[in-house]
């Protein structure tokens, strides 16, 4: 399959990169790893006129973490996400969610910016950016500014990132020492898109949950961001009964598509099973 | 829409070429710098037959547009065996454990083990089936494979120690 042809720009700043996309229009497309953009280009659902390739763009490849704020860089790897041993030691749900995506050639050029600005319903990296209560920064020719993760979807490959703008990095604050975090994904094989997944990230204080959030992927036209099931958690002793009420409320909010994934039924149902043992693994691990 | 100036190095010779920058890096290997050892499986990004090793990473070339490849360091099959012609110790594995029947998916696993030992000399059964989730294998049931991988390890190794 050969792709719609193209003119292919690689500005080395991210003035540059801002610079050529507003002046090529609506026609001009980023291209960070390529890996969802491109298979979409095959199929010629993605028409781009012009390439704009931010590979060069060393200002946006860094993981920067100061006291317990992380800073991730648009262009930072799912595998350099993964090898980050600082950052797994304060954040691990990272590395745990990463290692579920697609296979190791896909995660060596996938990019965190790539994931969460596709729009996918089917990408894992927006679901946990919501769990965390991440920040996206939005960078375009009117200046910048930070978009919650929680805001940022309306619908699928829908988001409030406007033409032209480049989302440059990610923010988000390291959940509390002591929490746990777990992100459960049921896949019919390695590489494929979830089934139904489901993040968690709870603390503890004296046997009881002080907080909890929960995040959905690939269960509707957006990531969710499961607040209320998360509040049936808070003050319980997270016993059997309080997770099963917890994934019912998360159930709920679920609005699936029929696909080669199952049927409506069956992928809620499995979103239930999701977060009832995402709760418990964040529960295991919480201290 | 314009051509483009590539210039790369590929298994160790520096090339320059013009292309359109719609091809896709695979094709430019294998149509136009004739080498054809990497395979196109299934052209969606799914097999891993395409698997290639730009800048230290497994990369799969129908992925990968050739401006995207400009300027870097690609190892292909082709450069994988000594220069003198004798195999890498991974390729006499696979010959010696049956690693391979119609040998259409070898290039990339090969390719991609290159790279997994590099990053894990010495890895377990499971982290090489992990390692090599993104290629696959129509004949083999993967048993062969993952030995042959297995014994290119403990053959390295043991270089390694006497070295
Ligand atoms: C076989 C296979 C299996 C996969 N399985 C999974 C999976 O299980 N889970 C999963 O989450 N993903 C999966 N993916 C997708 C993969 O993770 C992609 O790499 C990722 O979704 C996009 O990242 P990218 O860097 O490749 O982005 P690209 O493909 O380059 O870009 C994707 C989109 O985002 C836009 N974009 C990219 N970067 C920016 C930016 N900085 N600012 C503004 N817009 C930007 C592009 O214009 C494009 O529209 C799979 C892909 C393949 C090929
Ligand atoms: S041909 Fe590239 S992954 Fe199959
Ligand atoms: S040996 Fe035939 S596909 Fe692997």
């Amino acid at each position: 399959m050969i792709p719609g042809s193209f003119d292919y720009h690689r500005p080395s700043s991210i003035g540059d990169a801002i610079g050529l996309m507003s002046s090529l229009g609506d026609d001009a497309m980023i291209v960070a790893g390529g890996h969802s953009l491109i298979p979409m280009m095959k199929l010629r659902m993605a028409l781009p006129e012009h390439l704009v390739d931010l590979q060069d763009v060393q200002s946006l490849k860094s993981i920067s973490i100061e006291n317990s704020q992380i800073t991730l860089g648009a262009m930072v790897t799912q595998a350099e996400l993964i090898t980050s041993e600082e950052l797994h030691e304060i954040c691990p749900l990272l590395r745990e969610a990463a290692l579920q995506i697609a296979d190791p050639q896909v995660r060596y050029v996938g990019t965190i910016g790539g994931n969460v600005a596709n729009g996918d319903p089917a990408n894992d990296m927006p679901a946990i950016m919501q769990t965390l209560n991440a920040s996206f920064t939005l960078v375009g020719p009117n200046g910048e500014r930070s978009v919650a993760a929680r805001d940022f979807y309306q619908g699928a490959y829908y988001t409030t990132r406007e033409d032209g703008e480049i989302l440059s990095s990610i923010h988000l604050d390291a959940p509390t020492s002591g929490h746990g975090s777990a992100y459960e994904k049921q896949k019919r094989k390695i590489g494929d898109y979830a089934t139904a997944a489901a993040a968690v990230v709870l603390t503890l204080s004296g046997g009881t949950c002080a907080t909890a959030s929960i995040g959905l992927t690939n269960l509707s036209e957006t990531p969710l961001w499961a607040e209320e099931a998360a509040s049936i958690l808070v003050g319980s002793s997270l016993d059997r009964e309080t997770i099963k009420a917890a994934a019912a409320a998360a159930k709920a909010i679920t609005n699936p598509a029929e696909d080669g994934r199952g049927p409506i039924e069956f992928r809620k149902h499995v979103a239930g099973i999701m977060v009832e043992r995402a709760i418990a693994k964040a529960h295991s691990r919480a201290r | 829409m314009s051509d483009i100036d590539v210039k790369m190095t590929i298994n160790g010779q520096e090339i320059e070429a013009k292309a359109d920058p719609r091809t896709l890096l695979i094709h430019f290997l294998r149509e136009d710098q004739n080498l054809t050892g990497a395979h196109i499986g299934c052209d969606t990004s799914h097999c891993g037959a395409c698997t290639v090793d730009i800048d230290g990473k497994s990369v799969k070339s129908c992925t990968v547009f050739v401006g995207q490849a400009n300027g870097s360091d690609i190892t292909t099959i082709e450069g994988i065996a000594h220069p003198d012609g004798t195999l890498h110790a991974i390729q006499e594995a696979f010959r010696q454990n049956h690693g391979l029947q119609c040998g259409f998916c070898t290039p990339g696993m090969i390719t991609r083990a290159y790279r997994l030992l590099q990053e894990n000399p010495t890895p377990t059964e499971t982290e090489i089936r992990y390692g090599i989730s993104g290629n696959l294998c129509r004949c083999t049931g993967y048993q062969n494979i993952v030995k042959s991988i297995m014994a290119a390890s403990r053959e390295l190794s043991l270089k390694e120690a006497a070295e």
